[in-house]
C-alpha cells in the first residue's frame, strides 16, 4: 500500500521508501519508518496532498507520496 | 559597531526566528549580503544585562544542515568554518515548542558541531494552549545546556534569554546526541587526520558537502573525494542512516520530557479554516477576491504618496534650477541625476504596499495554501505553485515581484518565474496603453455595456498573462535543471500576522530596492541625459544662432520660441541622431525616427514614453497635459504622404512593442542582483526584444 492510495482521513504507518533521494528529504521532515501518517486533505485540483505526520502538516505531490510504502 | 560576543540565530522556518531577531535587536539592525553570495544577511546588536554588547546574526531558516537551497547552505558555512568572518561564539537554536520533534533534528546536528549552544523554546503559550506539557528542567538536564522558554510574539522570556546569553559558557557543554563515528568510521578518521579536524561531525559534513563549500581549497576537496571513493561512501545512504539515528535519539528525549494529548487543539482549528480556504469553489473565489483587493490597493493607495513624491521632486528640481547657476553641471545634476532618482523613488509606495501584503499572507500561513492549491496548474507550464505570487505582483511592478521569487527553492522554477514576470502588464505600461488606445480606439459602447477602449485595455492585460504562461512553457523545455523538482513543504498552522514584521519587511524591501536598483537607474538616466542634451559637431550652436534671428524672435512668443528650440535640439541631439540611425530597423514596424527616440529613452523606464512624446511634439508638461499630447499626436502628419502618423496599425504595433520589450532598467538591475550574473538579464533582454519586434511587425502588417 502506498501513501498516495489513501483516502482523506485514512491513516497508515510508514514502512519504507522506493526512492532513495526522496526518502532522505522526507525523513528529514519527520516522515520516517514507524511514524503514523494521516491524509488530511487533497488540493482542489487533485494534487498535491496534505498529510499529518510527526505532529505537523506536510504537503507533498502525489508522485512523491507514491514513493512512501505503508505497512 | 564593535561587539563583545557574536551570537547566531538558527532554527526551522515558521518558528518565529525573525520575530525573535526583531525583538532582540529592535531597529538596531543592518541588512547586507553574506560574502560572495546573494543570500541576504541580517545583523543586529543587542545590549546584554552584564553591560556587554552582543552582535546577533540571523541565519536563514532551515530544516537541517543538509541544504536544499543556496540560502540554507549558508548556515553550515557560517557555523562550521572557523575562518568565516561571521563565525559565532554562541548559537541560539529556536525551537517551536508546539512541534518539538521535527525542530530537534536541526538542534541535534548543530549541537554535534560542538559550538556553545543554548535553546530558546518559542511559542510556549501555543504549546500550553494545546495541552503540551514540557518538563523544561529535565529537558535542559538531558541535553546538558540552558533551555529558555520564551514567547517572541508576546515578548515573554526575552530578558531571561539575554541573561542566558551573557552567562553562556565559552566551551560547548551539550551531551552527545548520536554516535557520529559509527556512520562512516574510517572515512571520518581519515578526513579528520588529513585536514586536522577534531570534530567528527564536521568531518562527516565535509564528506557530504565538500563539492559546494567555498571555504575548502580545490586540493582539500579533491582529497576528500578520493577518500570517499576509497571507503565506498554513499552520501544519501549515510544521510538516511544519520537521520534515522537522530530521530531515535529525539524520540528517547521526548519520551521522558514531553506529555501531549492525542490531538492538539490548534490543529483542528487550522483544519477547519483550511476546509473553507482550500475548498474547491470558495478556495479559488476567495483567492481571486484577495488578489483583486491587493491589486486595487496597490493602484489606489499608492497613487497619493507616489504623486507626493513626484511633486516633491518637481519642486526640488525647480528650486535647484532657480538657486544654482545655469550650466551643464546644474543640468546634469537636476535633469540627469535627480530626474533619475525621482524615477526610482516613485516606486517606493508600490513596493512597500506589495511587500506588506506578501508579508501578511506569508505570516498568516495563507501563502502556503495558495501554493498548495495552484501547484498542479502552474506545474503544467513549467512553473511552481510558488510562482503565483510574483506573477500577480507583476501587475503592479516586476521589480518587487522578482525579489519575491526568493522563496521558490527549485532553481529552474525560480529562473522561469524571473524570466516571465516582466511580461505581465505592469503599472508603468498603463500610461502608454491609455494614451495610445485613446488615440485610435473609438470611445463607444458595444453590446450596450462594454466600452470599446476599456475592452482594448483589458485585452492587453489578458494578453500579457497568456504570453507569460506560453513563454514559461517554452522555457520549461529549454532550461536544464540542475536539481530534481520536488514539493515537500510544511503547511504551518494559521496565525495572526505580526504587524512589526510587516513593517520591517516594508522598510527592508524599499531600502534594498533604492540602494541596489537605484544605482543602475541613475547611471542610465545620466547617459540618457547626455544623449538628449548634446549633439554632434556644432549643430546646437547653429540652432541657438538660427533662433536669434528677428524672423523668429519677433513672430514667436517666448515660450513658443523655447519649445521650437527644444524640439529642434532634440532632433539634432545624439538621441535624435540615434533615432534617425535606427529608423531603417523600425520602419517595418511602422515607426518613424520620433517614435525611435521614444523607444530609446523608454529603455530607462516605460513611462518615459509619454514625456518623450510630449517633448518631441513640443508640448510642455507631462502627465497633466495628457490631453494635449494626445491631440498633437492625433494631428501629427507624415511630411511625405500627408497621412496621420498614428494610425490603428501604428498604435497597436507600438503597444505590442511595449508589451514585450524589456524597457525597464530597474528590472534588468534587479534580475542581475537576484541571479548574480549578467547572463540572465542578457537572455531575458534578447528574447523579449525579439518577441517585441516580431509581435509589432505582425500587428502592423495585419492592421495596415
Amino acid at each position: 500500500m502506498k501513501l498516495s492510495q489513501l483516502e482523506v482521513g485514512e491513516k497508515g504507518i510508514v514502512k519504507e521508501f522506493t526512492d532513495l533521494e526522496m526518502s532522505v528529504k522526507l525523513m528529514e521532515m519527520g516522515c520516517l519508518p514507524g511514524e503514523e501518517i494521516r491524509v488530511d486533505r487533497i488540493a482542489p485540483l487533485g494534487d498535491p496532498i496534505a498529510v499529518n505526520v510527526s505532529g505537523y502538516q506536510l504537503s507533498l505531490r502525489k508522485r512523491e507520496a507514491s514513493t512512501i510504502i505503508l505497512q | 559597531m564593535k561587539a563583545d560576543i557574536r551570537v547566531a540565530l538558527v532554527g526551522n522556518p515558521n518558528t518565529g526566528k525573525s520575530t525573535l531577531f526583531n525583538v532582540l535587536t529592535g531597529l538596531n539592525q543592518k541588512i547586507g549580503n553574506f560574502p560572495g553570495v546573494t543570500v541576504e544577511k541580517k545583523v543586529g546588536y543587542c545590549q546584554l544585562p552584564d553591560g556587554r554588547k552582543a552582535e546577533i546574526v540571523d541565519l536563514p531558516g532551515t530544516y537541517s544542515l543538509y541544504p536544499k537551497s543556496q540560502d540554507e547552505s549558508i548556515v553550515f558555512s557560517v557555523l562550521a568554518d572557523k575562518a568565516n568572518p561571521l563565525s559565532p561564539d554562541l548559537v541560539i537554536v529556536i525551537l517551536d515548542a508546539s512541534n518539538l520533534k521535527r525542530n530537534l533534528l536541526l538542534y541535534s546536528q548543530v549541537a554535534d558541531l560542538k559550538i556553545p549552544v543554548i535553546i530558546a523554546l518559542n511559542m510556549m503559550d501555543l504549546a500550553k494552549k494545546s495541552g503540551i506539557n514540557i518538563d523544561i528542567g529535565l529537558f535542559s538536564k538531558n541535553l546538558g545546556i540552558p533551555v529558555v522558554p520564551i514567547s517572541a510574539r508576546k515578548i515573554e522570556g526575552i530578558d531571561q534569554l539575554k541573561a542566558a546569553v551573557s552567562y553562556a559558557n565559552k566551551i560547548a557543554l551539550q551531551e552527545d546526541s548520536i554516535d557520529v563515528n559509527a556512520i562512516a568510521p574510517q572515512l571520518i578518521e581519515s578526513i579528520s587526520k588529513e585536514l586536522n579536524i577534531d570534530n567528527p561531525y564536521f568531518a562527516l559534513q565535509l564528506a557530504h558537502q565538500h563539492e559546494t563549500l567555498k571555504f575548502l581549497s580545490t586540493e582539500q576537496s579533491s582529497r576528500i573525494e578520493t577518500l570517499e571513493k576509497e571507503f565506498f561512501f554513499h552520501s544519501q545512504k549515510a544521510q538516511g542512516t544519520e537521520t534515522i539515528a537522530r530521530y531515535a535519539f529525539i524520540n528517547d528525549l521526548l519520551y521522558d520530557t514531553v506529555k501531549k494529548p492525542d490531538t492538539a487543539q490548534d490543529e483542528t482549528l487550522s483544519n477547519k479554516i483550511d476546509k473553507v480556504l482550500t475548498h474547491k469553489v470558495f478556495g479559488f473565489v476567495l483567492f481571486f477576491a484577495i488578489l483583486l483587493f491587493m491589486f486595487q490597493s496597490i493602484f489606489s493607495w499608492a497613487t497619493y504618496p507616489m504623486q507626493l513624491i513626484a511633486d516633491g521632486f518637481v519642486w526640488l528640481q525647480n528650486s535647484l534650477h532657480q538657486v544654482l547657476p545655469t550650466g551643464p553641471l546644474t543640468s546634469l545634476l537636476v535633469d540627469g541625476i535627480i530626474a533619475g532618482l525621482s524615477g526610482v523613488m516613485v516606486f517606493i509606495p508600490q513596493i512597500a504596499i506589495l511587500f506588506a501584503f506578501i508579508s501578511i499572507l506569508e505570516d498568516t500561513g495563507y501563502m502556503s495554501r495558495v501554493t498548495f492549491m495552484m501547484d498542479k496548474l502552474m506545474r503544467k507550464v513549467g512553473l511552481n505553485g510558488k510562482s503565483v505570487v510574483p506573477l500577480i505582483g507583476g501587475f503592479a511592478c516586476a521589480v518587487p515581484s522578482i525579489m519575491s521569487t526568493r522563496n521558490i527553492e527549485n532553481w529552474k522554477d525560480r529562473m522561469i518565474t524571473i524570466m516571465v514576470t516582466p511580461l505581465v502588464t505592469c503599472s508603468a505600461r498603463l500610461p502608454v496603453y491609455t494614451l495610445l488606445i485613446a488615440l485610435v480606439v473609438p470611445n463607444r459602447n458595444v453590446w450596450w455595456l462594454f466600452n470599446l477602449q476599456g475592452l482594448a485595455l483589458t485585452g492587453m492585460y489578458v494578453f500579457s498573462l497568456v504570453s507569460a504562461v506560453v513563454v514559461a512553457w517554452v522555457f520549461k523545455f529549454i532550461l536544464k535543471s540542475r536539481e530534481r523538482g520536488y514539493f515537500i513543504m510544511e503547511l504551518p498552522v494559521y496565525r495572526m500576522p505580526r504587524w512589526n514584521n510587516v513593517a520591517y519587511s516594508m522598510y527592508d524591501r524599499a531600502k534594498s530596492f533604492v540602494l541596489q536598483a537605484g544605482k543602475v537607474i541613475i547611471a542610465v538616466s545620466v547617459i540618457l541625459w547626455v544623449l538628449a542634451s548634446y549633439g554632434p559637431g556644432d549643430r546646437f550652436k547653429n540652432i541657438d544662432q538660427k533662433y536669434l534671428q528677428p524672423q523668429y524672435t519677433q513672430t514667436l512668443k517666448p515660450d513658443e520660441l523655447g519649445r521650437a528650440i527644444a524640439s529642434e535640439k532634440l532632433e539634432n541631439s545624439y538621441a535624435g541622431v540615434l533615432g534617425h540611425v535606427i529608423e531603417p530597423v523600425i520602419r517595418p514596424l511602422g515607426f518613424d525616427w520620433k517614435i525611435g527616440i521614444a523607444l530609446i529613452t523608454s529603455f530607462a523606464a516605460r513611462e518615459v514614453f509619454v514625456g518623450t512624446m510630449a517633448t518631441i511634439y513640443s508640448v510642455n508638461g507631462s502627465a497633466e497635459k495628457m490631453e494635449s499630447v494626445q491631440k498633437k499626436m492625433h494631428d501629427a502628419k507624415n511630411p511625405q504622404t500627408g497621412q496621420p502618423v498614428f494610425t490603428l496599425a501604428v498604435a497597436f504595433s507600438l503597444m505590442m512593442f511595449y508589451a514585450f520589450a524589456m524597457q525597464c532598467a530597474s528590472t534588468v538591475a534587479v534580475v542581475y542582483r537576484e541571479t548574480k550574473s549578467w547572463r540572465w538579464p542578457a537572455i531575458q533582454f534578447a528574447y523579449m526584444t525579439v518577441l517585441a519586434y516580431v509581435a509589432s511587425f505582425v500587428a502592423y502588417h495585419l492592421l495596415k
